[in-house]
């Protein structure tokens, strides 16, 4: 699945990444190399969208590094996932004032409504996942969700069921 | 900007930009002033209440009225009152807006800006005097507080280094390089009292002393804005609100300690901060504050910005040191301290520090220690030199807290050291929401502990918060009320912890699955007495044995909440019951008599668990319900109930 997703357009992507890498003159004799991984993770989360296999090891290649050390940090950290997301990804706050507002409830109804668990894979239709994040420090507005870079506060279970909702219409509509 | 190549180039460019705030900070409050400027709040939360398309409508009626040469829209870093936001304060006439949507700035215009009407539905409501006030310093939740490392956020545009500069900005870092030596900056920040915002509260002067006594060619400093507790956001509203603060002080703190470099590990979770603290830097580093011979010193020094990905155990500062590095953010055991060559980054001497303390620090030279060390209740030890010796007790200046949860005034608050807990939640925060009862605040997020009732009159500094089994940690304050269940509470940190937990060390990897586990099975009414005990053994050994703050700190809530709810948890494994009522496997919902058969219930069920016909009493198939309380929500008759 991951390698159809990855070869939609996959050598303009792994271009750009280079471009990106080669833009930072890495020397393979310098011993301090190795700090340039996390920004380089991050501009290719950014340009795929997750971080697969094959990028991780292209990565390594670049940046003179084993395939090893790429792959412990990038299961380290939440930032990186080596899942694709959705079309739209429905973050839902899990920080301690959305929890203390009902968070758990939002996000037990979008994962009822949609059929999948957070932080696993998208639904069927490649639409919609679903992403449990820490604190986006929007507290005054909590409990809050997060859907491509657009945040919506004060949820509750139906406010976010019309929000998803709301963008399965527009979906249909556009089709 | 010209490049500002001396002391005196500050000064010119202080008088050229200081005008730009002369409506801003003023007494003379003037409705009738032509030229005004109408401060927005650019923070997150206000961001996110569409405050971006708010401005444009503000800047689109005042071009229709052809005000656009007097009035000007300003975008600003965070007011701290996001309760309220978005929020539009108009300067010099002192009028403070709430809640303003982007239909609003029409009105605001016209009525307010061309016919010198104050727009009265807009006015914040105080709830002691029942009625509406333009004035912020009367409100109650700003006349308390002491504002000194939020003194530029919601006054100056923080997407401009002339603003900063034209509120006395880059003017201690000038005062540091002409007329101080190293030993004397770190002498005034050692005797200021200030210790480490981020939690650990450790003397920052003391930790600069120790990194300027390092002799090496190589030597780092660090701001640390991996901003990790839930619940806290301080940091983020400072790199939103006033970035040239941070960057001033790191340039202080470069100069006391020796170093040539700085670097700020920043959470990527926070895209506008990373963006406002990258323009102020390019800003900077334009005018010469960045960059070879500052100000025409010898002084070089710049700044360089690292992402964090997602990890809480890299705000402890080996981790963090490791994770710049491009590895994991996994934390080593002390000594080596990053101070010591071997212990920093890329093992050089490294100094760390929080970013709260950092936008603290450009007050602390401009107005000297002793002006510092006087706001708080801190009482040092002095030694035969008159320098700082121990603390006594107390501790000195301000501190930023996060109020956030079952309270009214959701909000960032700046106060002195020393203010009670009950003047904070009850003045300032308004106290608890929804008119509950007041049950505990928890501080220092999955790390510290919460204190109760009993304790809101105990004055607020390091010492006395670690007395009563909590820590100031970053300040992040959520209030909980009698519908908070405290072990259900104790569960979501204790699965917070588990989840950071990097793995490195046993007694953490383990130890919190373990805590958690049993406190699954206390929540879920499959708990025991024995249980209890168990749980309180296992979290001391964890606290004992831990490698780092993480792990030694993960069992706090835990303690914290046995030691002051322990009727509580015995109501979880005795009778099975949970007190407030939110431990879903506890309760079942059922409808009572009060039905009127409206239905609502039944179309609001989102899983068809409720049956009844229209006017008959509806039923709940418990076997179906998820108990959302979707229906509790709706019921007009307040005829559904848990039991």
């Amino acid at each position: 699945m991951s390698c159809n997703k990855l070869s939609e357009g996959a050598a303009a992507k792994f271009a750009e990444l280079d471009t990106f890498i080669e833009g930072l003159k890495i020397d393979r004799d310098d011993e301090r190399r190795r700090g340039y991984l996390i920004q380089v993770l991050h501009r290719a989360q950014y340009i795929f969208g997750y971080l697969p296999r094959e990028v991780q090891i292209h990565v390594a290649q670049k940046l003179f590094l084993s395939e090893a050390q790429v792959s412990g940090v990038v299961s380290f950290y939440n930032y990186f996932t080596t899942k694709p997301k959705g079309k739209y990804n429905v973050n839902v706050c899990l920080g301690t004032a959305c929890y203390v507002k009902g968070a758990e409830k939002v996000l037990a109804e979008i994962e009822r409504i949609l059929g999948v668990k957070a932080d696993t894979n998208p639904t069927a239709d490649g639409l919609f996942s679903i992403s449990a994040l820490r604190c986006v420090g929007a507290c005054g507005l909590a409990p809050v969700m997060v859907v491509n870079g657009k945040v919506y506060g004060k949820m509750t279970p139906a406010k976010a069921a019309a929000v998803i909702k709301e963008i399965q219409d527009k979906e249909a509509a556009a089709k | 900007m010209n490049k500002i190549t001396s002391r005196e180039a500050l000064e010119a460019a202080y008088n050229a930009s200081k005008g730009e705030l002369m409506l801003r900070i003023t007494d003379k409050h003037d409705l009738n002033s032509k030229k005004k400027d109408i401060l927005c709040c650019g923070g997150t939360g206000c961001h996110a209440s569409n405050s971006q398309e708010m401005m444009e409508n503000l800047r689109k009626y005042i071009k229709e009225n052809g005000l656009e040469n007097d009035v000007r829209v300003v975008q600003t870093g965070c007011f701290g009152f996001c309760a309220q936001g978005p929020i539009v304060k108009i300067m010099p006439d002192n009028v403070f807006y709430v809640q303003v949507q982007p239909e609003d700035a029409k009105e605001i215009v016209e009525s307010h800006i061309v016919g010198k009407k104050l727009v009265e539905r807009l006015l914040y409501v105080e709830p002691a005097l029942k009625e509406r006030i333009h004035d912020y310093a009367k409100m109650a939740f700003y006349a308390k507080q002491q504002r000194i490392s939020l003194r530029n956020c919601g006054l100056i545009n923080p997407e401009r280094i002339e603003e900063y500069i034209a509120n006395d900005g880059y003017k201690a870092l000038a005062q540091c390089l002409f007329d101080m030596t190293p030993e004397k900056v770190v002498l005034e920040v050692l005797n200021s009292g200030i210790c480490g915002r981020g939690g650990a509260g450790f003397p920052t002067g003391l930790k600069w002393k120790i990194a300027a006594g390092v002799k090496t060619d190589e030597k780092y400093i660090v701001c640390n804005a991996d901003e990790g507790d839930p619940g806290a956001f301080m940091d983020r509203s400072i790199m939103e609100g006033d970035p040239n603060s941070i960057i001033e002080a790191m340039a202080i703190g470069a100069y006391a300690i020796g170093a040539q470099r700085g670097l700020v590990y920043i959470r990527a979770e926070y895209p506008l901060a990373v963006s406002r603290l990258q323009i102020a830097i390019d800003q900077a580093r334009a005018c010469g504050l960045l960059g070879k011979n500052i100000m025409g010193t010898n002084f070089s020094f710049d700044i360089e910005i690292k992402l964090g990905a997602g990890a809480f155990v890299c705000g402890e500062e080996t981790a963090l040191i490791h994770s710049m590095e491009g590895q994991r953010g996994e934390p080593t055991t002390k000594p080596p301290f990053p101070a010591n060559i071997g212990g920093g980054y890329w093992g050089c001497s490294t100094n760390v520090n929080n970013v709260e303390t950092y936008a603290s620090i450009p007050m602390i030279i401009r107005n000297g220690a002793s002006w510092y060390n006087k706001i708080g209740n801190w009482k040092p030890e002095w030694d035969e030199n008159g320098n700082f010796k121990r603390t006594i007790s107390g501790s000195a200046g301000t501190k930023v807290f996060a109020l956030a949860g079952q309270i009214n005034n959701v909000g960032l608050v700046e106060v002195p050291m020393g203010t009670t807990l009950r003047e904070i939640i009850y003045d300032i925060g308004g106290g608890v929401s929804g008119g509950r009862e007041f049950k505990a605040v928890q501080t220092g997020g999955p790390s510290g502990g919460c204190i109760t009732k009993e304790n809101l009159d105990t004055p607020i500094d390091y010492g006395n918060l670690a007395k009563i089994g909590s820590i100031m940690g970053s300040g992040g304050m959520i209030v909980l009320s009698d519908k908070d269940c405290m072990p259900a509470m104790a569960k979501f940190y204790l699965d917070f912890t588990r989840d950071e937990s990097c793995g490195k060390c046993t007694p953490c990897r383990i130890g919190t699955r373990r805590m958690l586990e049993m406190m699954e099975k206390i929540c879920d009414g499959n708990g025991t007495e024995q249980m209890l005990e168990d749980l309180e053994s296992l979290a001391k050994t964890i606290q004992d044995t831990a490698l780092c703050g993480l792990g030694q700190t993960a069992p706090n809530p835990i303690l914290s909440t046995l030691r002051y709810f322990k009727d509580e948890y015995l109501a979880h494994v005795r009778d099975k019951k949970c007190p407030a009522g939110t431990c879903p496997k506890l309760y079942t919902l059922t409808i009572t008599d009060g039905c009127i058969g409206c239905t609502k219930c039944k179309r609001n069920c989102p899983v068809g668990a409720i049956t009844g016909e229209l006017k008959q009493k509806h039923v709940i198939d418990t076997s179906k319900c998820i108990k959302c309380g979707a229906c509790i929500d709706g019921c007009p008759k307040k005829a559904i109930v848990k039991g």
